[in-house]
């Protein structure tokens, strides 16, 4: 790749294995991050984290405003939720969201103002304070995970965590907000890292970013140059543009050499990873205090007519998002939310955005190859591109003699369902089905 | 429009949504196209004859194919071009003159008894065109064994039973070069293909045309034809003193490339894990080379293939990858001391 070598940043230590080469598709890699305009109502569901959901702190009829805080948990692994909009509460119950889940959530009709909360910059003295108030921000891990950043930033003790990764691989195809991030909002990049690293001395921070983003590497590298302390903050890692660099085992791999054993967190190995965009709204939360309440996506797709990248408040509907994009040109054949390769295709358009929620997608009809599904002929595509060193064809045959010991010992609780191989089989096998049936049998016996 | 979406049903499926291009019937075109300048040189070489011998063996395998999915009531697949590849392989493997009889019997066994009985494309445990060929080769001896000579100035139909050995026929009772310069054909018309043999094995240069066709396209992985080739040529140096011109000649004869390029790449046959591909191919040029050197056969290409096909379930099953992570010691050894 002609970006590979840019001076002032550091080569990958592996290049990690597998992995696909899925077309770019960066439509919008030039187009800045617009501001949509307020939806009439949003909905906020109490549970869009990993961990335990968030129960209401308002009531219906309240009237609230951005940044305002509406659901909040007393559990750990949990994180708090703020109204998007400002206006009344016009529902607090259960609604529908994107995987086809009922979840509690509260519902705000806005009033158009946007009136903000009297929030305040957190006084920061001391590591609790700190990891108290990444917690207020109610931040999630933005890429994709939606684990709560609290509670990744909180380290034991005794962990030799010494290695911070910046993640702005954004690996997957049309997506391109982390990108624009990178391109707006440089500074705040610095700017949140420095905050880190005050409370949590990483040994190494590493921004990690795909040779397809030349110009965004050279734009952190300029400001490196203009800010000297900046330089000895974070070095820049150039990593070959290839799914799934961007997840975060792989990433690892690929920065520090480091593999994360099944079963267990990067802290293990002594790494923490954060999304770019994480890491820029944690330094804003901290400059002013405003809480986690609207997110940058990218809404693109053969079947959208204007496509754009967007930022938008939590909660609004889908609908709203593509109406706002135009509306369809072409008939839509899939929706779904998140990247192409491991996006959750919707049923309805009717659903909330999500605080880990990075794009919208449609795709117009005949837009999409769909694959005969032919018998596997062993051409050995699935294990040369599987990231983790599997053999998806094998495991999809254990799964249909539903072998739960053998699965465990072919490393299925391994996959993370990239879909690689998936995309690269020419039998059009349905690959990721047989993983996720295969650590059903594996979890099914276990739990025996 | 907007109205319109709340009505239309949007489709749901399981990620991925995309998709590569590549499909199963691409794949066997590719080969296809692979296989072309072989089968043009072996016109060229042998006359029409040949032509006519590839047109019967693909007819034959893919009707049997059509024949055999319809007798077990299972869906079609002769859509996937797998069959036609098998035919073509199949013809490569036979001399011009073979009566026609024997193609049709050699694709029946190919794609029925070898294919198709143990449950289709991706199923079968031995190369079906190559398990033709050797139970071929035992059955009538005669016939296989004799590599149609056709003079430069002689194509057509009129072979009349014309036959010679092949090259590695007369190089076995040959025994230094001077000898095989004497008596077989040069290294030169090895390979450019003017010499005699079976339809797909007279021209080097054809096959490597094909062979470097697949590797660009990425349908086959470069390992197994070079590590074959380069086994044998290894091993045939030590075996004739560094006799350079013999080693030359045993590499462009006897249906290495079309082996090693083609049939030990076939997918099904050949382990998929890649130290599994390394050892796979070791194997078929030690065993290609036994069989030259001590057999009573003067050619063990095919037969080497045939050995290690049948090896293939245990290769894969010492060479499984180690899943991410699971790596013992030494990895996290490297990653305490950085």
């Amino acid at each position: 790749m002609a970006s590979a070598k840019i001076e002032g940043t550091l080569k990958p230590v592996a290049n990690g294995h597998g992995g696909v080469h899925v077309a770019h598709h960066k439509n919008l890699a030039k187009t800045p991050v617009e501001v949509i305009a307020t939806p009439a109502s949003v909905v906020l569901p109490m549970s869009m984290h990993i961990g335990a959901p968030c129960d209401p702190v308002v009531k219906r009829g309240d009237t609230v405003k951005v940044g305002q805080l509406v659901g909040d948990s007393d559990k750990f692994v949990s994180a708090p939720i703020y109204a998007s909009v400002s206006g009344k509460v016009t529902k607090v119950g259960p609604v529908r969201v994107a995987q086809g889940r009922t979840v509690n959530a509260v519902t705000i009709e806005s009033d158009g103002l946007m009136e903000e909360a009297d929030y305040t910059a957190p006084e920061v003295n001391s590591k609790e304070d700190f990891l108290k108030a990444v917690r207020a921000s109610g931040l999630v891990g933005l890429g994709g995970a939606g684990f709560p950043t609290h509670v990744k930033l909180n380290l034991k003790p005794d962990a030799k965590v010494d290695t911070l990764i910046v993640n702005i691989a954004e690996c997957e195809p049309y997506i391109t907000v982390n990108h624009r991030e990178c391109l707006e909002h440089t500074d705040d990049i610095f700017d949140g890292l420095e905050n880190i690293k005050k409370w949590i001395p990483f040994e190494h921070i590493y921004i990690a970013i795909e040779d397809n983003k030349a110009d965004a590497a050279k734009v952190l590298l300029k400001s490196m140059d203009k800010k000297p302390e900046w330089k000895d903050l974070a070095q820049i890692v150039i990593l070959k543009s290839s799914y799934p660099q961007g997840a975060e085992k792989v990433m690892i791999e690929a920065v520090t050499g480091r593999q994360v054993p099944p079963g267990k967190l990067p802290a293990d190995v002594g790494c923490v990873v954060m999304n770019v965009e994480s890491v820029t709204t944690l330094a804003r939360f901290l400059r002013t205090g405003r809480p986690l309440v609207s997110r940058n996506l990218t809404c693109d797709g053969s079947a959208v007519a204007d496509p754009k990248n967007l930022c938008v408040p939590i909660g609004t509907s889908v609908q709203y998002v593509i109406d706002y994009c135009g509306g369809f040109k072409k008939d839509p054949y899939k929706v779904f939310m998140g990247g192409p390769m491991m996006g959750i295709a919707l049923d309805s358009l009717d659903v909330p955005i999500v605080k880990n929620n990075n794009a919208i997608i449609a795709f117009a009809d005949g837009a999409m190859k769909v694959k005969k599904t032919r018998a596997c002929i062993r051409c050995g595509r699935c294990v040369s591109v599987c990231p983790m060193s599997l053999e998806p064809t094998k495991i999809e045959r254990m799964a249909h003699l539903g072998k739960a010991d053998e699965l465990q010992k072919a490393g299925a609780m391994v996959c993370m369902e990239c879909g690689s191989c998936a995309y690269a089989c020419p039998s059009g096998r349905p690959l990721v089905q047989y993983m996720r049936l295969a650590k059903t049998i594996v979890r099914e016996a276990s739990a025996k | 429009m907007a109205e319109d979406n709340r009505v239309k049903k949007l489709t749901v499926s399981s990620s991925p949504h995309v998709r590569s291009s590549e499909t199963t019937t691409g794949v066997m075109l590719d080969v296809i196209i692979a296989l072309a300048p072989a089968g043009i040189a072996a016109i060229i070489v042998f006359g029409l004859r040949a032509l006519a011998v590839m047109l019967v063996s693909v007819a034959s395998c893919v009707l049997a194919e059509y024949l055999s999915r319809k007798a077990m009531k299972k869906e079609n697949t002769i859509g996937d071009l797998s069959a036609v590849v098998t035919g073509l392989l199949l013809a490569y493997n036979l001399p011009s003159n073979i009566p026609f009889w024997i193609v049709i019997l050699g694709a029946v066994i190919a794609i029925v008894v070898v294919k198709q009985m143990f449950g289709g494309i991706g199923q079968n445990f031995l190369n079906p065109a190559l398990a033709a060929r050797v139970i071929l080769m035992t059955s009538f001896p005669g016939r296989m064994a004799a590599g149609a000579f056709v003079g430069l100035n002689q194509h057509g139909w009129n072979v009349d039973g014309l036959t010679s050995a092949t090259p590695l026929g007369l190089v076995k009772v040959a025994h230094a070069s001077a000898d095989i310069q004497a008596t077989a054909p040069t290294l030169h018309q090895l390979f450019l293909g003017t010499t005699s043999g079976c339809l797909g094995e007279v021209s080097a240069l054809a096959l490597l045309i094909g062979g470097l066709y697949l590797i660009i396209r990425k349908v086959i992985s470069p390992i197994i034809p070079c590590v074959y080739i380069g086994t044998v040529a290894i091993f045939m140096m030590f075996a004739t003193g560094f006799d350079w011109y013999a080693v030359a000649y045993e590499l462009l004869s006897g249906g290495l490339f079309l082996g090693a390029i083609f049939m030990a790449t076939d997918y099904t046959t050949s382990p998929i894990t890649k130290w599994g591909k390394v050892i796979f191919a070791l194997g078929c040029g030690i065993i290609t080379c036994i069989i030259r050197i001590w057999g009573s056969l003067p050619e063990g290409v095919s037969f080497s293939i045939i050995i290690m096909n049948v090896f293939v379930p245990y290769i894969e099953s010492q060479t499984k990858p180690t899943p991410f992570g699971t790596k013992k010691e030494k990895k996290g050894k490297e990653a305490a001391e950085k």
